[in-house]
C-alpha cells in the first residue's frame, strides 16, 4: 500500500520547474507541468547522476543540466538514442495540494 | 476517421515523407504505398558500396517490411503492384494486378528512371542501367564468369559502378563523351587528376569517344562495342550510366501538368490540390532533383502539409557532391565556370595531388572544386550559402579554415586514412568504426542523425568536421552537408533570424507568443529553443521583457556553474583581475566557513571556490556581498572577464594604463547578457601580455592611442581576433566597445560565439557598420547603455538579500 504524503502546495513548485523532496533514501524531484501536472523522479538521471531536478522542463519531459539526456517525466525513460530509467514515484493532486507515495 | 493517404513509389523521398508525417500526425492517415521492386524501402545511394561488397543488401535497407506492419502501412510491393492508373473524380488508384485502392490524398514519389541511349544494340542482353538491386545484382552475377565490363559515362554515377565492378574483378573501361570526367562538377584540371588517379587504381578510359553501337551474338547476348572511329572494344556487359529522366509517365497520362518533371509549387502540391509529388519525379520552379539531400527537405515540407500544418516552404537549394570513390578526395559545389564578372583563386600541388579552385563574384564565393584535400569543402559550402563578404580573407581563402587539427582531434585532418579505432570525439571517446557503423546500420544522413545516435560531436564540437568528413566519406555525393537554413530547434523550421524579426516586427513579447506565432510543435519548446528565445526576447525588449528563469540553463538560474557532482562554483567578480587584502580575506573567510574542497585561480584573473552546496549558495554570496564584491557571471551567456596587464602604471614597457582601461570597460560591460559568453581583454602594450588578441573583444595599447581588436577566441577553435580600427582616445575605446558589444547582442545567434558570428558575416560588414557609420556605432552604443540600465543588479545581492527565487534554493519537503 502507497503511503501518501503531503509534501506541499502546488503553487510552491514554479510552472515548467522543480523542487525537491528530501528523504533518507535520496532527493526526489517534483516537477510541474505548464498545464499544471505534476511528476515524481529520483533526482537522478541514468547517465551521470546530473540532479534533474535542475533542469529545464518542456512538456513532459526534462533535459539534465549535466549532458543534455532528455528524460520523461510519465515513465523515467531517457529518449532518443539515449539508454537509461530512472524510478518514478506516485504522486497526486487533491486540489492545490501534492501528496507523494513513499 | 482517419483519411487514406496512398503513396505511389516506395523509395527514399516517398517513406521519407510518411516518416515525417508519421512524426507530427501519426493518427492523421490510414497509409498504403505501392512499390514496383519487391522489397521494403531501401537506400538507393549505398548500392555503390553493395556492388564493391563494402556493405549487403541487409545493411541497407531503411524500412523493412515488420516496419510497415508496425506503423500500419499497407505495402503493396512487387512487379504486378505497379500503379497503371488514376480515377482523379472517383480517387481511386489501381495497380497492375487490379488492386485498387481509394485515397482522400495521393502522394507522387515515382522517382526516375535510368536514361538509355537508343544505340542500335542497346536492348541487348546485358546491357543495364546502375540504378537498383535487380542492376547490381546482374552485375555480381556477370562479374563471377565474365572479364570485359564497359561503362558509358564518365560522371559520377559512372564512376561508382566502375569502381564498383572493378572491385567485382572485372576490367572496366568508362566511355565518356567529353574531355573531361564528371564534367557537371569539375573543371578540366581536377577532372584529370581524377582520372590519373583512377587509372592508376586500373580503370581504362575512352574519352570524347562517339559510340556507332552495340554489337551481340546470335542468342542475343552483347559481345562487343564499336565506335565511329572504328574501333572495337569487347564487352560482356555494358553499364549505361549516362543520366536519369523523372518518371512521369503515369501523372500524364491522367492529366498531371507535366515539364521534365511533375510540376509543384512551394508546398509540393501538383495542380490537382489532393495530389502531393516528392523527389526525383518532381519538378519545382525549373528545377530537377538527383541528391537526396533536396528529395529529404521536400518530404519535411510535404509531410507539414498532408499534416495540415500549413507553415513550410520549400526553396530549392545549393548542394554539394562528392565522390563514393574509397580513397579519392573530391569536392565539388555551386558554379564552378567562370564568366568576365567571376574571378578563380587556384591552388596546385600536383606532387602532393591537390587542387582547390575557388570562383569569386562580386566578393562572394559562388562555387568550388576541392581534389585531393577536400577538408574545407563544408566551410566554402557554408559561406557560398550565407553569402560571406570573403574580401577580409581572400589572401587566405585557399589555405583553408584550419579547423581541424584543433584540440582533441590530435591533429588529424584526413579521416579516411585513420584506422577504425581512432578516436574522433575526444569528448565522448567515440571512435571511427562507431561512427562508420552507426551510419550504415541505423542510415544516418545529417550530422544531426550521428550527433544523437553517436554523440560524436555533440559536447564541445571540435571534430565536427572530422564527423563531417566520416559522413561524406560513407554517403558520397549524398551527404547533406549542411542545413540550407539552420532551424533553431526541432520544434520549428524557423531560423534564429527568422525568429528575431518576428520579434521585433510582429512585436512578440513571451515565449508563447513566438511559439504561437511559428506553430511550435511543443507549445512549451525544448532546452534548446526556451533559452535562445528567452535571450532574444530579453534583447530586444529591455527593461520590458521579465526575464524566465524557467528558460535559463540551471548556471544561470543559479548564478553559479554546475559541477559534475551536482555542487556549485563561486566567482566572484575582480575589476580587471585587481583584488585587495580585505576582498582575499573574505574569500579565505567565506572558503573556510562554507568547507569549500578547492579554491583555484581561474584563467580570467580572478578566484573560483568549487564545491560549493546548492543551498549554501546564498549564504556564501551574501558574504561575498558584505565585502563589497558581486558575480563575476563566469556561468553565464554573458561579460565574464576584463583581463588586463599591469600597463604604464608599473610596467617599464607599458604605454597606457591597461588596468584602468580594464576596469573602466568591465563596469560598463558587467552584467549584460550576450549571445555567448564574452571574453574581454586589455595588453598595455604590443607585448600584449593580457592575450588581448584571443579575446571577443580585445585592447592593445600603442604609444599613439589604443588597437581594437574582434572575434578572438582561444578556446577549443583558437582564432586570432581581427584587428578592427586602431582609436587615439579613451572615449573611443569605450564607445567602440560598447558599440560592438550591442551589434553582437542584436546580431549574433543563441549560443555562437564572436568568433563564428564574424565568420559568418564577414568582418567587412561589421566594419562597415562600427567604423564607416558614426552614426550606427553612436546608436549601437547608445542602445547597449540603455539596456545595461535593467542588467547592473548583481543577482546574487537579489538573492541573498532580496528574496529573488528563494525557493530555488530550499527543498520542498524534508522527509525523515
Amino acid at each position: 500500500m502507497s503511503n501518501w504524503t503531503e509534501i506541499g502546495n502546488l503553487n510552491d513548485i514554479p510552472r515548467l520547474g522543480s523542487r525537491i523532496v528530501t528523504t533518507k533514501e535520496g532527493d526526489i524531484a517534483i516537477f510541474r507541468t505548464a498545464n499544471d501536472t505534476v511528476f515524481a523522479l529520483h533526482d537522478q538521471c541514468p547517465h551521470k547522476q546530473g540532479a534533474l531536478s535542475q533542469g529545464i522542463v518542456h512538456g513532459s519531459h526534462v533535459t539534465c543540466p549535466l549532458h543534455s539526456w532528455v528524460i520523461s517525466l510519465e515513465d523515467g525513460e531517457a529518449q532518443g538514442h539515449d539508454t537509461g530509467c530512472t524510478k518514478t514515484f506516485n504522486v497526486k493532486l487533491d486540489g492545490e495540494r501534492i501528496f507523494l507515495a513513499v | 476517421m482517419a483519411n487514406t493517404l496512398v503513396v505511389i513509389g516506395n523509395g527514399m523521398a516517398g517513406m521519407r515523407t510518411v516518416e515525417e508525417l508519421l512524426k507530427i500526425a501519426p493518427k492523421k492517415y490510414n497509409i498504403t504505398v505501392f512499390g514496383a521492386e519487391p522489397y521494403g524501402n531501401y537506400n538507393r545511394i549505398m548500392l555503390s558500396p553493395v556492388l564493391t561488397g563494402e556493405k549487403t543488401i541487409e545493411q541497407i535497407m531503411i524500412n523493412d517490411r515488420p516496419w510497415y506492419e508496425e506503423n500500419n502501412i499497407i505495402l503493396h510491393a512487387g512487379a504486378n503492384k505497379e500503379v497503371v492508373n488514376i480515377d482523379r473524380r472517383k480517387k481511386t488508384v489501381t495497380a497492375m494486378d487490379g488492386t485498387s485502392v481509394n485515397y482522400d490524398r495521393l502522394l507522387f514519389a515515382t522517382g526516375s528512371n535510368p536514361f538509355i541511349i537508343p544505340f542500335p544494340g542497346h536492348d541487348l542482353h546485358g546491357v543495364i542501367a546502375f540504378r537498383d538491386i535487380a542492376d547490381v545484382d546482374t552485375m555480381i552475377e556477370v562479374a563471377k564468369t565474365k572479364r570485359h565490363a564497359i561503362v558509358i559515362g564518365g560522371g559520377l554515377l559512372g564512376l561508382e559502378a566502375a569502381n564498383g565492378l572493378m572491385k567485382q574483378g572485372m576490367d572496366v573501361t568508362v566511355i565518356h563523351d567529353l574531355q573531361v570526367l564528371m564534367n557537371r562538377q569539375l573543371d578540366p584540371p581536377s577532372a584529370k587528376m581524377l582520372e590519373v588517379s583512377l587509372e592508376e587504381r586500373g580503370l581504362s578510359f575512352k574519352m570524347a569517344a562517339k559510340i556507332k553501337a552495340i554489337l551481340g551474338d546470335e542468342s542475343g547476348n552483347v559481345t562487343s562495342i564499336s565506335f565511329e572511329e572504328g574501333e572495337d572494344l569487347p564487352a560482356d556487359l555494358i553499364v549505361m550510366a549516362v543520366g536519369v529522366r523523372p518518371n512521369i509517365a503515369l501523372a500524364k497520362k491522367v492529366g498531371l501538368q507535366c515539364n521534365r518533371g511533375i510540376f509543384v509549387n512551394d508546398t509540393m502540391q501538383t495542380y490537382d490540390p489532393r495530389i502531393y509529388a516528392v523527389g526525383e519525379c518532381v519538378e519545382h520552379r525549373g528545377d530537377t532533383f538527383g541528391l537526396v539531400a533536396p528529395l529529404f527537405e521536400q518530404a519535411k515540407v510535404c509531410a507539414n502539409h498532408l499534416a495540415e500544418y500549413g507553415i513550410a516552404n520549400y526553396r530549392s537549394s545549393a548542394v554539394a557532391t562528392k565522390l563514393k570513390v574509397t580513397g579519392v578526395n573530391l569536392f565539388s559545389a555551386g558554379d564552378f565556370t567562370s564568366n568576365e564578372n567571376s574571378e578563380d583563386i587556384i591552388f596546385q600541388d600536383p606532387k602532393r595531388g591537390v587542387y582547390k579552385k575557388v570562383v569569386i563574384e562580386d566578393d562572394n564565393i559562388k562555387g568550388a572544386v576541392l581534389y585531393g584535400d577536400t577538408i574545407d569543402g563544408s566551410w566554402y559550402f557554408q559561406m557560398m550559402k550565407d553569402g560571406t563578404n570573403i574580401s577580409e580573407i581572400r589572401d587566405r581563402l585557399l589555405y583553408g579554415q584550419a579547423h581541424l587539427g584543433d584540440s582533441g582531434t590530435q591533429g588529424a585532418n584526413a579521416v579516411s586514412n585513420l584506422p577504425d579505432n581512432a578516436e574522433i570525439c575526444g569528448c565522448n571517446g567515440v571512435c571511427k568504426s562507431d561512427i562508420v557503423n552507426a551510419i550504415a546500420s541505423k542510415s544516418l544522413f545529417t550530422l544531426d542523425d550521428v550527433r544523437d545516435a553517436t554523440k560524436a560531436s555533440a559536447s564541445c564540437g571540435s571534430c565536427t568536421g572530422l564527423v563531417e568528413q566520416l559522413i561524406a566519406d560513407a554517403l558520397g555525393s549524398d551527404f547533406n552537408e549542411t542545413e540550407t537554413r539552420k532551424s533553431i530547434c526541432r520544434c520549428t523550421d524557423y531560423s534564429h533570424d527568422e525568429i528575431r524579426t518576428a520579434i521585433s516586427t510582429n512585436a512578440l513579447m513571451s515565449f508563447q507568443a513566438v511559439s504561437q506565432h511559428f506553430s511550435f510543435s511543443s507549445p512549451d519548446g525544448c532546452h534548446v529553443c526556451r533559452p535562445a528565445i528567452n535571450y532574444y526576447l530579453l534583447a530586444h525588449w529591455p527593461g520590458v521583457y521579465e526575464d524566465d528563469s524557467r528558460s535559463r540553463f540551471i548556471n544561470e538560474r543559479t548564478h553559479a556553474n554546475i559541477q559534475k557532482d551536482n555542487t556549485y562554483s563561486v566567482v566572484p567578480r575582480m575589476w580587471g583581475g585587481l583584488t585587495t587584502p580585505a576582498e582575499l580575506r573574505a574569500i579565505a573567510d567565506a572558503a573556510e566557513k562554507y568547507n569549500v574542497p578547492t579554491v583555484k585561480v581561474t584563467g580570467g584573473q580572478r578566484i573560483d571556490l568549487l564545491g560549493v552546496k546548492k543551498e549554501d549558495l546564498p549564504n556564501i554570496w551574501k558574504d561575498l556581498n558584505d565585502a563589497g564584491m558581486v558575480s563575476g557571471h563566469a556561468y553565464g551567456k554573458s561579460l565574464r572577464t576584463v583581463k588586463t596587464c599591469v600597463g604604464s602604471t608599473h610596467c617599464r614597457f607599458g604605454t597606457q594604463d591597461s588596468m584602468g582601461m580594464g576596469i573602466e570597460i568591465e563596469k560598463m560591460t558587467w552584467g549584460s547578457w550576450t549571445p555567448a559568453k564574452v571574453k574581454i581583454a586589455v595588453s598595455g602594450c604590443p607585448r600584449n601580455c593580457a592575450e588581448a588578441t584571443i579575446k571577443d573583444f580585445g585592447v592593445v595599447a600603442v604609444d599613439s592611442g589604443w588597437e581594437l581588436y574582434v572575434g578572438g577566441n582561444g578556446g577549443m577553435k583558437v582564432r586570432v581576433s581581427d584587428f578592427l580600427t586602431k582609436v587615439s582616445t579613451e572615449a573611443e575605446v569605450i564607445e567602440y566597445a560598447g558599440a560592438f558589444m550591442q551589434m553582437y547582442r542584436e546580431q549574433g545567434h543563441h549560443n555562437e560565439r564572436s568568433a563564428p558570428w564574424i565568420e559568418r558575416v564577414g568582418l567587412n560588414y561589421i566594419k562597415e557598420e562600427l567604423i564607416e557609420n558614426d552614426e550606427k556605432r553612436k546608436g549601437f552604443h547608445s542602445r547597449f547603455l540603455e539596456s545595461q540600465k535593467y542588467a547592473q543588479d548583481d543577482p546574487w545581492a537579489e538573492r541573498a538579500s532580496k528574496g529573488v527565487d528563494v525557493i530555488d534554493f530550499i527543498p520542498l519537503k524534508v522527509i525523515n
